[in-house]
């Protein structure tokens, strides 16, 4: 990846690699044809350079809105009710056995890397 | 689906309605528009559909949608396009397409969608039926099936104001089960509709009418102003500087929230699964086949923007940007009782039309500042274009919403857009 950026003039030469796009995918877990690769780069870069309108912005003392509803931390009395059993919760699952979700083996893909 | 013992006293009770196939309805297929969701079976009803239920209206089907709600065409849905009942090789708008485009042909009242930058109000004006999204966090959002949290509502499209109203007073109000859900008090959405528009204010955004409109949407709102300004409201020009900015905002902060919202997809509890002898090769394997392109274009724009390095430069500059436009709405609303604008730049597109993202993004400039400040949002017909229909947005403040219903309503009932029918008889 290229090194973090700091200007407003960064932003809007900003070029996508071949291998950020690869760095992305993985961090997505995505898996992309080559064809993909080379459109989404493209793609890509031309929207992040739309979007660096953004830093024309003053934002200088600008809080952060994560969202606008005005509730914090809603809490609920810790209650047990109804819920889904294991039977319902399973039903989609693509494969499970008895009361759980079947995976193939987690060691073998860190070994596979 | 009419349930056992509807409330026989509620106007809604026996009426058809139209669910967009993002929202959970137990033991019936919802796909999301989604390869990845294919044959998919909720094990429960979202809230906002099950009041419905409960008021008696009863699901006669589901509606196609872009995938996973991302789209303003209706053209990226796994299951093929829907074409618009005013001209069937243009697009009905998106996401919600097949919930407006089968309340404009008639097939129902009403129907529900989901809102997140325009996807109620955007079809709603591209098919000539009107389309709400309510103030953020007045309707649950349990049993939605999540594209971008923070903007996300469901609403209602129906024929006529009085009629999206009702559906929305039986399905907004508090639920536990979502903790973003209002508790304060509802009352009775309806309960002023038809007080008439007498001395409101009714501010006109400069930027709302900028470049990028179209001649013929301007004149029709335009003269939908005056029917309004006829009807005894004040008309009063107001700024909204940063509404440029707003279109950036969204497609890191959409994205940010979708790219995460999405990671659930993973081939392990529900959808699809492409066996790979590891699990990292399955998730890739799994959602490479399961997502389509506008999907993946999402999640790996979303990814990058909060990626490590990039995060201060656009996720968080971003988040800064939804404070300067949510204030300036707030400075605006101590101006006016609400904004009057288009909806859509343009009326309905030929599909095929927007092949670059970009030029489609920009189908909901006018919708998605809305859904960054949560407020509520209507889409009313007032003209076409060629044939083809066009739609006035009437904004409120916050909670506000019963203001959005009665100034809509005065508007439609002193004219006649929304009687008009499209032209079924040419569809063979």
């Amino acid at each position: 990846m290229a090194a973090p950026l700091t200007s407003i003039d960064n932003l809007s030469l900003m070029t996508l690699t071949p291998d950020d796009v690869d760095h992305v995918a993985a961090l997505a877990r995505l898996g992309l044809d080559a064809a993909e690769r080379r459109r989404l780069g493209a793609e890509l870069e031309a929207i992040l350079q739309h979007i660096s309108v953004l830093q024309r912005v003053d934002t200088s003392d600008v809080a952060e809105t994560a969202q606008v509803g005005d509730l914090v931390n809603v809490m609920r009395d810790d209650e047990v009710g109804p819920c889904l059993g294991a039977a319902a919760a399973l039903r989609n699952a693509p494969r499970s056995d008895g009361d759980y979700f079947v995976v193939n083996a987690i060691q073998e893909s860190e070994a596979d890397g | 689906m009419l349930r056992e013992r509807p409330d026989t006293a509620s106007p809604l009770c026996g009426i058809p309605l139209a669910l967009k196939d993002v929202l959970c309805v137990e033991n019936v297929e919802t796909t999301a528009g989604s390869n990845i969701l294919t044959r998919f079976v909720p094990p429960y009803t979202g809230t906002a559909v099950r009041r419905l239920f409960d008021a008696g209206m009863v699901c006669v089907g589901k509606t196609n949608c872009d995938e996973f709600a991302m789209g303003s065409s209706n053209e990226n849905s796994s299951f093929g396009a829907v074409g618009n009942p005013w001209d069937v090789e243009r697009v009905p708008g998106g996401s919600s397409g097949g919930s407006a485009a089968t309340v404009a042909a008639g097939s129902v009242p009403c129907s529900l969608g989901s809102d997140t930058g325009g996807s109620i109000r955007q079809p709603a004006s591209l098919t000539g039926v009107v389309g709400f999204k309510p103030t953020y966090g007045r309707v649950s959002r349990y049993g939605l099936i999540a594209f971008a949290s923070s903007l996300d509502q469901i609403g209602p499209f129906a024929r006529t104001v009085d009629d999206a109203a009702l559906v929305y007073a039986a399905m907004a109000g508090h639920d536990p089960l979502d903790s973003t859900s209002d508790p304060r008090p509802l009352g009775d959405p309806t309960s002023e509709i038809g007080g008439g528009v007498e001395g409101l204010r009714l501010g006109v955004p400069d930027e709302y009418f900028g470049e990028g409109i179209e001649p013929a949407v301007r004149v029709a709102v335009e003269d939908a102003l005056r029917v309004l300004e006829s009807q005894g409201t004040v008309l009063q020009r107001v700024s909204l500087p940063t509404t440029d900015a707003g279109l950036s905002v969204y497609y890191i902060i959409a994205p940010a929230e979708c790219s995460s919202n999405l990671a659930r997809f993973d081939g392990v509890r529900f959808g699809l699964r492409v066996e790979r002898p590891s699990v990292t090769d399955m998730y890739l394997a799994t959602r490479e086949e399961g997502f389509g392109p506008e999907v993946k274009r999402r999640v790996m724009l979303g990814t990058y923007a909060l990626s490590s390095g990039y995060y201060d430069a656009y996720y968080r500059k971003a988040q800064k940007v939804r404070t300067v436009i949510d204030s300036e709405f707030t400075r605006a609303f101590e101006q006016v009782d609400a904004l009057v604008c288009p909806t859509s730049p343009t009326v309905a597109f030929p599909m095929g039309d927007r092949s670059d993202p970009i030029s489609m993004y920009l189908s909901d400039v006018l919708t998605l500042p809305v859904n960054l400040a949560g407020l509520p949002g209507i889409s009313v017909p007032c003209g076409f274009s060629d044939g083809l229909p066009i739609g006035l947005q009437v904004i409120a403040p916050r909670f506000e919403d019963s203001r959005v219903f009665r100034i809509a309503r005065a508007y439609e009932q002193a004219t006649d857009w929304h009687t008009a029918a499209p032209p079924l008889g040419a569809v063979a």
